[in-house]
């Protein structure tokens, strides 16, 4: 093992209802949804109407101002619903699946290292499984035009309840490699993989070629690839790097297996509320009520999370898997009075703080519910960002730079090497309850605006 | 709870927009809020949030003051019964410290939250948390016998023009204890330094024992009377004259404890003002060409406001430096200059006040070249980048 960068600041929350390692094969849901909203600044222009069959691999809209970035359907059937929101804005694309064999658009099965990188391109293009790679700065879908100076993956996630890749990516070990062969034609640079040093790798991982490994170990966010990008190889200005997500790395490699999109992959089931915890092998977007029918707590109101409990999307039963998301977590609501609960003992509250005495029982696990725990307020404390966010960067002063709009300010305090997910732990300890990850995604888009 | 959380919901709507009391909005907020968390959810960005508030920081303060303010109650009747050459009991001791002690504490709570009320209400705001600290603070770094409505004026001077000027909570310059009592120390000074203000009822002079000095070990040590001061077991203990809450440094020292176990106060700028204080107190030992100068430096740290303008003052995080490195060179200055103040300046016995309030207007230039430190640092490598 080469050498092991020790992350020291940052906060593993502990959260009761971790996934078992069992793994339930889902049968194919009855609708899946694809959402514009997952994609940071996208302006959707829809390619269907409501009415049109399509196949696993056909476009169901692109993007206004790269129209050659297409997002594809995960399954076949016929699109039934557009969802919009406030403005006509377009929320999901759904499509009601049938049953039997499904049908598959073709692309055309071929090593990657036979392909130039103008067809990799195309190939990922075409078939919608470009989105999976995204860019930094910003976060948002790679702009196919860039050549990134390196392409970063990190292979554990660290964040609460979070899957095990390790044991989601066994027996995909061929895709994987075909993955990143087509990956490293996209890059001059290298592949990096951040890996948790705190016990051995999957294979897919550890005999990875054509990739640099790179050891981790320490609290999240350990396992985000934005901390890890900063402690390899850091993003200055006018540099472009870009991540994928191992589950994600293993679609890429089936589509240069097979020819098809074929959006399996291994999603856990986590929370409090989950009665029996466990990881599922279901298609990206499928049905949210597919995965937790009978298997979540009706006594109390429930919050469905599409991702992990600091950075996910908050979805109905309706709803869909998000398409970045490894993961379905459900908590309770905190839509309920606490008396005097500010100054309780608080044996059954977490916190980064040592004012609860829960600080004195170590290995505690916690059913946190969603209650705010305060009003919002000026920064008053100070130094609690800080000890979260392992990055040589000043939290605070950059999100006052932001929400001072101050575009050269933004620029010096490092708005380039984070998005949401590296700063979310800063907004679950703030004990102001400002709403950091999305004062970033608003610089960010400030950003964007100015600079392009 | 269940009755009492009806009737809140029950009488609720009075206070909210169209209702009858839509004046009291903020007041109302303020008491049901502290009554109840509210049921606030999480609507974007994180789902889960941690159970600390602005609440539960203050009120952890305020924890962490009350042994200096119980010390401080008994102090002034022991201060007291010492003057009359009479011995009295703890509780008759405490009792008349808690008489004297209860009325600041009331005059300035009452005065500083109306105003916060008042000012929270007009701009539409909820009422900040701030004010619960500030307000025991006020009464701990006064003399006993301030009159009342000096005390009501300086918070009031204070809570304006220190904090809510400058928009409330968060964001004001200055501490605003501090600030009331360099306002009272300007204002009055003849009820702010001397000899009689420090002990109650001293300057009326009725049954004072003979040849009684209510001095403080500051102003001995002013005076060169070095043989009057008081033994560094009193000094540490806290049974000597000076501000309610100021003289027993062990009471400080035991909220110094909780404030870092707990995390609340930065402990590096506790350890830092200590440190600034035995350099400059080591410094003047070296050159020691007065008496004042031979006193040791470790001395100090016991004498006048030091300790709790180290604690409760320095520390306070709106006012202090922002960074982590700048709360290493804030707090060091603190202590290096309430030191240079006290024994190089005579018109000031006490240093601590001035040296706070003076690095409070530099805090926010110690931050700007740590941050400029990281720029550049961020900068140097992307140049280096950008050659490669």
């Amino acid at each position: 093992m080469s050498k092991v960068i020790k992350i020291k600041r940052g906060l593993n929350i502990p959260l009761k209802g971790s996934a078992e390692k069992v793994l339930v094969r889902l049968d194919k849901a009855e609708y899946y949804g694809v959402k514009p909203i997952d994609f940071p600044g996208l302006v959707p222009k829809l390619d269907v109407k409501v009415g049109d069959r399509v196949k696993a691999g056909s476009p169901l809209f692109h993007d206004k101002y790269n129209p050659e970035i297409v997002f594809t359907s995960p399954i076949n059937g016929e699109v039934v619903e557009v969802r919009r929101g406030e403005r006509r804005t377009i929320l999901e694309v759904v499509v009601k699946t049938e049953n039997g064999e499904t049908e598959y658009e073709e692309f055309g099965a071929a090593s990657p290292d036979s392909l130039s990188r103008d067809d990799v391109v195309e190939k990922l293009l075409k078939s919608g499984l470009w989105p999976y790679i995204k860019q930094r700065p910003y976060g948002i879908v790679a702009n196919p035009n860039d050549n990134p100076k390196a392409i970063f993956i990190s292979c554990f996630d660290t964040s609460p309840l979070a899957p095990d890749l390790d044991f989601a990516v066994q027996g995909e070990e061929e895709a994987f490699q075909v993955g990143i062969d087509a990956l490293r034609k996209l890059t001059t640079g290298a592949i990096h993989l951040g890996l948790n040093a705190d016990y051995p790798p999957a294979n897919a991982f550890l005999k990875a070629k054509g990739v640099e490994h790179h050891y981790f170990t320490g609290p999240h966010p350990a396992g985000n690839v934005g901390i890890q990008i900063h402690h390899i190889d850091p993003i200055a200005k006018g540099e472009v790097v870009w991540t994928i997500n191992p589950l994600d790395v293993i679609i890429i490699g089936r589509l240069f297996l097979k020819g098809i999109y074929d959006a399996t992959k291994v999603i856990a089931l986590a929370g409090s509320e989950v009665i029996k915890p466990r990881y599922y092998k279901l298609i990206s977007g499928a049905n949210i009520d597919s995965v937790v029918k009978d298997n979540i707590n009706t006594d109390t109101d429930v919050r469905i999370i599409s991702g992990n409990v600091l950075t996910g999307t908050r979805v109905d039963k309706n709803g869909f898997v998000g398409f970045y998301d490894n993961m379905i977590s459900v908590i309770p609501e905190g839509n309920k009075y606490e008396f005097m609960g500010w100054i309780a003992p608080g044996v059954n509250k977490h916190s980064a703080s040592r004012t609860f005495l829960s600080k004195l029982i170590p290995g505690k696990k916690f059913r946190l519910n969603t209650n705010m725990h305060g009003g919002h307020r000026a920064y008053v404390l100070t130094g609690q960002y800080e000890k979260v966010l392992p990055m040589d960067i000043y939290p605070v002063h950059l999100i006052k730079a932001i929400l001072a709009n101050d575009i050269d300010k933004m620029e010096q305090l490092g708005i380039y090497e984070v998005v949401e997910e590296d700063m979310a732990l800063c907004e679950y300890v703030c004990a102001s309850k400002t709403e950091v990850q999305a004062i970033l995604r608003n610089g960010i888009n400030t950003m964007i605006k100015e600079l392009s | 709870m269940k009755a009492l959380r009806n009737y809140i919901d029950k009488i609720k709507p009075n206070f909210q927009k169209g209702g009858r009391f839509e004046m009291f909005e903020s007041t109302f907020e303020a008491f049901e809020t502290f009554l109840f968390v509210p049921n606030t959810v999480t609507t974007k960005g994180s789902h889960i949030r941690d159970s600390i508030d602005l609440k539960r920081t203050m009120i952890f303060v305020v924890i962490a003051l009350l042994p200096t303010m119980l010390f401080g109650m008994w102090n002034v009747g022991y201060q007291h019964s010492l003057s009359i050459g009479e011995t009295w009991s703890l509780w008759e001791t405490f009792w008349y410290g808690f008489l004297k002690v209860l009325p600041l504490i009331v005059v300035s709570y009452g005065v500083g939250l109306s105003i916060e009320f008042a000012f929270a209400q007009s701009r539409g705001h909820e009422v900040n948390e701030g004010f619960l600290v500030s307000g025991l603070l006020i009464p701990l770094i006064v003399p006993v016998d301030v009159p009342l409505w000096m005390l009501a004026i300086a918070v009031a001077f204070a809570v304006i023009i220190g904090k809510e000027v400058f928009g409330g909570t968060g964001y004001n310059v200055f501490n605003p204890a501090l600030l009331a009592r360099a306002f009272l120390f300007f204002a009055y000074p003849s009820h702010m330094s001397g000899d009689k203000v420090w002990i109650a009822d001293l300057a009326n002079g009725q049954g004072i024992v003979d040849g009684f000095s209510g001095a403080t070990p500051l102003a001995n040590a002013a005076a060169y009377q070095m043989d009057k001061l008081p033994s560094a077991y009193d000094m540490f203990m806290g049974f000597i004259p000076g501000s309610v809450g100021e003289t027993s440094t062990l009471a400080i020292l035991i909220g110094a404890a909780f404030l870092i176990i707990t995390g609340i106060g930065s402990w590096k700028i506790m350890v830092s003002v200590f440190g600034g204080g035995l350099a400059a107190g080591l410094l003047f030992n070296t050159f020691a060409v007065n008496p004042y100068m031979e006193i040791p430096a470790w001395q100090h740290l016991i004498m006048g406001g030091f300790a709790f303008g180290a604690v409760f003052m320095a520390t306070d995080p709106v006012t202090a430096s922002h960074t982590e490195k700048g709360k290493w060179i804030y707090g060091f200055l603190v202590g290096f200059l309430a030191l240079l103040v006290r024994v190089l300046n005579p018109a000031y016995p006490e240093g601590m006040m001035l040296a706070i309030l003076l690095m409070n207007a530099f805090a926010p230039l110690i931050d700007y070249y740590v941050v400029e430190a990281n720029i550049r640092r961020r900068m140097k490598r992307a140049q280096k980048v950008a050659k490669s």
